[in-house]
């Protein structure tokens, strides 16, 4: 009496166990989950594509375009979208946990050479695929739109101080500059403030801020209520216009091309890929990503996917 | 084991700790915010927590609702709980201050539950033949708080206060992603960078510093105990575990 | 609310990963954790280690654990595996503690009837210790499942899609609904975990059901005793 009834309560736990289980197993089939074995490298190309992006908006909305762009022209696609900054995603494309991502061609090339001392579109893209072979990685054709980081003031600064191009900060010492944490490494960042602009040559002139959000809210706050007197916001941002933010001319070219290309893994890249991706590269317009982050990071607060598809639409991509 | 080295070495460099270096240098600031952040964040949950846990142990009023509330605070997700009061006070305050009024409160929040069911239960686990005894005896119920049920209570009250602060230091880490100081801010740096010396070195001091601190902290509980409450008696309110018969504060060493 | 209805599908998505990543931990501690704690109460060298190795296992911060566990296991930095063996270890640390707790509980007099009878001893651990520490390894496992699905979505900063996208996103792109009904979601899931482990409590162990009211308090939200510091610290990691 005992031990069968005691059975049967066991089995019914187990049972819910089980079922608990298997749903786990059930929800493996997400879309959003990464692959569960290494993409196949060294092989002939094909398969499925993941599409990654970086920590924000105007990543997630070029991810979104790539991966309905592939999608529609039959490629299978994955996405795994906000992974992080630069210093994740290359990490991720050289163990196979995404093998496609909107990149910007300069930056890109600063990660692998941040001595860099190319500026145009043309000579950066020679420069940057030239660098990605070693990852076997190649980059695509770029697009004309561009996103490049920027010194931004606000108008009151500006006008106050007389500032029109980044030199002039040297009359704004010392000051304090917001940026996320890789500003205070990389060669157009600080340390090329310094070096190309002479701005913040002794130690308390420049003092850097390190905010996460990759010239999002925080970082606009930041600049519009004077917690710092300089930011790096990114030339996209529907802030700059709706903040009224003055962006520092860069005469000397410290900042350099940064068109949107696709970084995409030898292992999945099939010509197919490359004629669509390109047909997308084509159609981007600088104009295009400033609308699209409007609509996402705007009033509308339409979300990554909506956005992309319906640009594509017009495009006549999908 | 290199990694491990390398971030130890990262750590004993005298560069990293020369004061006006650059963030998240250096190190001594970071750690210093950490410290100052979970100090006031404590003292802010205790004075709300304490009286409020005290008095519900005293009374025997509320139980449910503590054993209620402390099980749902648990459930709070700290990264939505720091975001959601940031942009709460992110719309009137400036960038500098919202950090801070925000994830202070969720310190609070969170910190609480801990301080509260320590103090509740540290008073419930008095013998209540001992406070019937000092009724008896013609204490009145402030003299009993104070000179009978806290004291007695002691461990468990301390016990109540170490879990707040190692959860508050524990969630400071995290608050630096949202704009906050603290040694928090090593590691996010050091995950920007993919610098494992920076997120390594910032796991280390953060383990230590939780480590150090939960050290004191068990030495306050042994300090408070009192002596002779080893009986069996006494011993069955506690954990079941005390088979020993050494006090039940040696539990958590 | 309009965000909210807009989105719904994914918010569903981003729901049933957070599930799916909250499972596996809780189960692998629980399973985990009971040889630990009959490990540590065979003698009291082995339980302070596997206390206090728990406890230190239990101060290691939970973003640095994520990023270097691909350096220790081997898997690929974005893995979500890192996320599941960390939230698996922290939920041992929490756990072993318990069922620690929770074997030492059963009364010597009735170890010891139960071997007169005849038990031997795998039998008798699995018929009669075990079900005995139930109700303790029950209340343990219910803080081991609030303090998972509360961790989880830390788990957004390498890249794992969950609720804590939404906590992001919201804040990147200044919508405030979306970060409650994150939170709001991860509220209602901790609530439903928690029923379905009771649910399953009773199930197993159906002597517990009519205990008077003060037992029945006691048993199921472990209080903070000393011995359960570390129990409290879980929702924080």
């Amino acid at each position: 009496m005992f031990t069968s009834t005691r059975r049967i309560r066991i089995g019914a736990a187990t049972l819910a166990l089980g079922l608990a289980t298997s749903l786990s197993a059930c929800g493996s089939s997400d879309p959003t989950a990464p692959a569960a074995a290494p993409a196949a490298s060294g092989s002939a190309g094909g398969g499925t594509v993941i599409v990654g992006s970086f920590a924000f908006p105007e990543s997630e909305i070029l991810g979104e375009i790539y991966a309905q762009a592939l999608e529609a022209k039959g490629v299978t696609v994955q996405k795994r979208f906000n992974i992080g900054p630069r210093q994740q995603t290359i990490p991720a494309l050289r163990d196979g946990s995404i093998n496609l991502i909107p990149e910007y061609n300069g930056n890109l090339l600063a990660f692998y050479d941040e001595d860099y001392t190319e500026r145009t579109t043309a000579d950066v893209d020679e420069a940057v695929a030239e660098q990605v072979k070693a990852d076997k990685l190649r980059v695509l054709t770029s697009a004309p739109a561009e996103d490049k980081d920027a010194y931004v003031v606000t108008r009151k600064t500006a006008t106050d101080k007389g500032l029109s191009s980044i030199g002039d900060l040297s009359k704004l010492v010392p000051f304090k500059l917001g940026a996320n944490p890789q500003f205070g490494e990389l060669g157009y960042g600080i340390k090329g403030l310094k070096s190309v602009y002479k701005v913040g040559t002794n130690a308390k002139d420049v003092t850097f801020v390190p905010i996460e959000d990759f010239g999002g809210p925080d970082t606009v706050k930041a600049l519009v209520d004077d917690s710092v007197q300089v930011a790096d916001i990114y030339t996209t941002s529907p802030a700059l216009v709706a903040e009224d933010l003055a962006v520092l001319e860069d005469p000397e070219n410290l900042i350099s091309s940064q068109n949107i290309v696709p970084l995409v893994a030898d292992s999945v890249y099939t010509d197919q890929l490359g004629q669509v991706l390109d047909g997308v590269s084509a159609a981007l317009t600088t104009d295009d990503l400033i609308a699209l982050r409007e609509r996402v990071e705007g009033k509308e607060k339409a979300d990554a996917e909506t956005a992309a598809k319906d640009w594509l639409n017009d495009k006549g991509l999908l | 084991m290199n990694l491990l080295l390398g971030a130890l070495a990262w750590l004993v460099d005298p560069a990293h700790w020369v004061r006006g270096s650059q963030s998240p240098l250096p190190i001594q600031d970071r750690l210093l915010e950490h410290l100052a952040y979970t100090a006031i964040a404590v003292v802010i949950a205790g004075l709300i927590a304490l009286p409020l846990g005290c008095h519900i142990g005293h009374t025997g009023k509320g139980r449910q609702f503590v054993i209620g509330f402390t099980g749902a605070m648990r459930a709070l997700p700290t990264l939505g709980l720091l975001f959601f009061l940031l942009m709460v006070f992110g719309y009137f305050l400036s960038f500098d201050t919202a950090p801070l009024v925000g994830a202070t409160i969720a310190f609070v929040i969170l910190a609480i539950p801990s301080m509260l069911a320590g103090a509740y239960s540290g008073l419930e686990s008095v013998d209540r033949q001992t406070i019937d005894a000092a009724r008896a005896n013609g204490m009145t119920e402030w003299q009993i708080l104070t000179q009978v049920e806290v004291p007695l209570g002691l461990p468990l009250i301390v016990g109540g206060i170490r879990a707040a602060v190692l959860q508050v230091i524990a969630t400071v880490t995290i608050a630096s992603y949202a704009g906050l100081g603290g040694l928090g801010r090593i590691i996010t740096s050091g995950i920007g960078l993919n610098d494992y010396d920076l997120i390594l070195g910032g796991a280390l001091l953060v383990t230590a510093l939780a480590l150090v601190v939960d050290g004191l902290f068990a030495l306050a509980q042994r300090a408070t105990a009192t002596r002779g409450l080893t009986d069996s008696k006494a011993a069955r309110h506690r954990t079941a575990a005390s088979r020993s018969s050494r006090p039940p504060t040696r539990e958590n060493a | 609310m309009s965000w909210t209805l807009s989105n719904l599908d994914r918010i569903g998505e981003l729901t049933l990963n957070h599930v799916r990543l909250s499972i596996i931990p809780i189960i692998a501690s629980f399973v985990l954790s009971i040889p630990l704690g009959w490990l540590a109460n065979r003698n009291a060298v082995l339980r302070s280690i596997v206390i206090t190795g728990g406890s230190l296992l239990f101060t290691i911060p939970s973003l640095p654990l994520f990023v270097i566990l691909p350096l220790i296991i081997p898997t690929r930095v974005l893995d979500e595996t890192n996320l599941v063996v960390a939230l698996s270890i922290y939920g041992v640390a929490i756990m072993a503690r318990s069922a620690a707790d929770a074997l030492a509980s059963v009364a010597a007099p009735t170890l010891d009837a139960s071997t007169a009878i005849g038990f031997s001893p795998a039998a008798r651990f699995f018929r009669v210790e075990l079900p005995l520490a139930g109700p303790v390894l029950l209340a343990g496992i219910r803080v081991v499942s609030v303090s998972t699905i509360a961790l989880v979505s830390v788990g957004v900063i390498i890249g794992s899609a969950n609720l804590g996208y939404l906590f992001q996103n919201g804040k990147q792109r200044g919508i405030l609904e979306e970060v409650v009904v994150g939170i709001l979601i991860s509220l209602i899931l901790a609530l439903v975990f928690d029923l379905i482990i009771v649910g399953i409590g009773r199930l197993a162990l159906p002597w517990n059901r009519d205990k008077p009211l003060r037992r029945r308090a006691l048993a199921p939200t472990p209080l903070p005793h000393d011995s359960e510091a570390p129990v409290l610290t879980g929702a924080s990691r």
